[in-house]
């Protein structure tokens, strides 16, 4: 049985600071990280890897050549096989043109029985790519996966909704994305620590000469939505400090919503 | 390739349902679809796929619907990606709606997806605002990025329809008006059950107590402030008080304080009450960018210098655990006081 799990690198955006002039993020000082869904997804596969012997689990991103560093991770948390998936072709592209180039790679891996997904990354928190891979590739789809189980082809999964859940079955192959209620991902060992880290290089690279992609199908020109400007969002004016004792400030705070009519 | 975009007409709403109970987003997309609506000279539509949910037309009709398209049939009683996915991609095809609106729930944000792929167009997730270029007459789609540290405002210029989901808790919802009526479409239905690939064998309504964060007039929430988890005892006292429901900080729902349905943030639930009362939270970024929308936002807060007054309408310096209970004592003094203020 093959997995593919797909996994982006992306700012710790916890950490994130933008610069007011330029409206663009200040990367100096900012930790790169396996985004946090994408991990609980690796972990679904590894557990599976854990409990039989036949499964490999082949993870791929899409990003520069810096992404390495976060497959390094996932090589060295237990992954048999890392492809990034990397050309100037490729940069800039909406979630419809990353999901056509990730569909274009899945393809060529050829045979896998789950493709398994972050629900959505940090950075852009569209939970777009997971549905639109799935589309690309024809294959049903569950996403906001919080609980996953397989018997034969039949998966059966819990989906998260805001006010419960559904139980849903579903057959290989298929698309499925993690949240982080569905397990807690495990740390690197130290031998796959040894192993992929240093001098060692075992991430493979595909540009765009593997995929064979035109301008239509990939990167910023292939992508229908545009970005026609970004800003920091307004801060509200300052409002009022209340002062004095603290029956003072709780008096006044109660007659100035009571004028307000807002209690 | 190219599409012929004057082809393309009117602003459609999905109306999602669940087991035959309309979602509060759809009647927040049905009022943003009007004010899109009206200034694209235009009709705006719901959307409506479900099992006998008849009854939901007239709703979304008293909301502002000026027409609602209606596939009914039992194979579209409960959302499933492929048995939704192929029944509005025939509908796209057949009206060719302008744009088309989803909530961004865990199923709108599925659905919306899977649809853009389909229909071959762009997509922009979690919206906040939405505009009509008034020279392009395009959409102008506004959305947080990076964790709400950025905003961008983003286009699609060469595709139709262009869709949004958008984030449920931000939009006005559409005034009701009680005997309005509008064009009901009765779309005929092609997706048969051995299309769709899912089998969905139970669906589990949460039992925890529902806690309506985005419908609440007064939320008073709890942060990591309190130094303790018992804090959110004297939050409730607070939020009864006031007839309002707690909330909480992301800290305190991953220390595991209380559970994540009463989160405000970026991450958690965005809400817009009347009253916003943060005691004990330090107002990151993340959580600013889910509340600041609120019409009158009150911080408690041992530190002068914590975010979050930056955002506070009024700002009391002190001690929670003391501030709270006198909060409560002037509360039931408000008549007193009223009276004195005069």
């Amino acid at each position: 049985m093959k997995i593919i799990v797909c996994a982006k690198q992306v700012p710790d955006t916890t950490e994130v600071r933008i610069d007011p002039v330029t409206n663009t993020m200040i990367r100096a000082g900012v930790p790169s990280i396996l985004n946090p869904d994408d991990k609980n997804a690796l972990e679904e596969a590894l557990k599976l890897k854990d409990s039989r012997d036949d499964v490999t689990v082949t993870v791929i991103s899409m990003g520069p050549p810096q992404a390495k560093e976060m497959l390094n991770e996932c090589l060295a948390m237990g992954a048999d096989e890392a492809i990034l998936l990397s050309d100037r072709a490729f940069g800039g592209g909406d979630t419809w043109a990353t999901s056509n180039t990730i569909a274009a790679a899945v393809r060529k891996i050829g045979d896998y029985d789950i493709v398994f997904a972050g629900r959505q990354a940090i950075d852009g928190d569209t939970a777009q790519v997971g549905p639109q891979l799935a589309e690309r590739l024809n294959l049903p789809q569950v996403t906001y996966v919080q609980d996953f189980e397989i018997n034969g082809e039949t998966v059966t999964v819990q989906r998260n909704l805001e006010d419960g859940y559904e139980i849903i079955k579903i057959k290989t192959p298929c698309v499925l994305t993690a949240i982080k209620e569905l397990n807690e991902p495990r740390y690197m060992t130290v031998r796959g620590i040894y192993d992929n880290y240093g001098e060692t290089d075992n991430v493979t690279v595909w540009t765009n000469e593997d995929l064979g992609l035109g301008p239509d199908e990939c990167g910023l020109k292939a992508s229908p939505t545009k970005v026609q400007k970004s800003f920091t969002p307004p801060q509200k004016d300052k409002g009022m400090m209340l002062s004095g004792s603290i029956k003072e400030m709780t008096d006044a705070l109660i007659v100035k919503l009571k004028k307000k009519h807002a209690i | 390739m190219a599409v012929d975009l004057t082809q393309y007409k009117n602003v459609w709403v999905f109306a999602e349902q669940r087991q035959g109970k309309l979602m509060n987003v759809a009647i927040e997309l049905l009022g943003e679809g009007r004010k899109l609506a009206n200034d694209l000279g235009c009709a705006v539509c719901a959307v409506l796929l479900g099992s006998n949910v008849d009854g939901l037309a007239n709703d979304l009709f008293e909301y502002g619907a000026d027409k609602v398209y209606y596939a009914n049939s039992p194979v579209l009683e409960n959302y499933t990606t492929d048995g939704y996915t192929t029944a509005l991609a025939d509908m796209i095809k057949s009206y060719k709606p302008e744009i088309v609106l989803f909530g961004a729930t865990n199923i709108g944000r599925d659905f919306g997806a899977r649809i853009a792929a389909r229909v071959n167009t762009g997509l922009t997730a979690d919206c906040t605002q939405l505009d009509i270029n008034p020279e392009t007459k395009g959409l102008m789609q506004t959305r947080p990025a990076f964790g709400g540290n950025l905003m961008a405002t983003i286009a699609c210029p060469n595709h139709r329809p262009q869709m949004s989901t958008v984030r449920p808790g931000v939009m006005d919802k559409a005034k009701r008006k009680a005997g309005r009526t509008g064009e009901l479409i009765n779309v005929e239905v092609k997706v048969t059950a051995d299309q769709i690939r899912t089998e969905i064998v139970k669906i589990v309504k949460s039992d925890k107590p529902k806690v309506s964060l985005t419908d609440a007039k007064i939320i008073v929430s709890g942060g990591r402030g309190m130094g303790k988890p018992e804090g959110f005892e004297l939050i409730k006292e607070l939020a009864d008080k006031f007839d309002g429901v707690v909330g909480s900080s992301r800290a305190c729902v991953d220390a595991g304080w209380i559970g994540k349905e009463h989160q405000v943030g970026q991450t958690g639930t965005t809400v817009k009450p009347d009253i916003y009362i943060a005691c004990g939270i330090s107002g990151a970024i993340q959580h600013k960018a889910g509340m600041q929308e609120s019409k009158i936002i009150i911080a408690i807060n041992k530190d002068p210098d914590a975010p979050i007054f930056e955002v506070a309408d009024y700002g009391i310096v002190g001690d929670l655990y003391n501030v709270i209970p006198e909060l409560m004592k002037s509360f039931d003094n408000v008549e007193e006081l009223m009276d004195s203020a005069k």
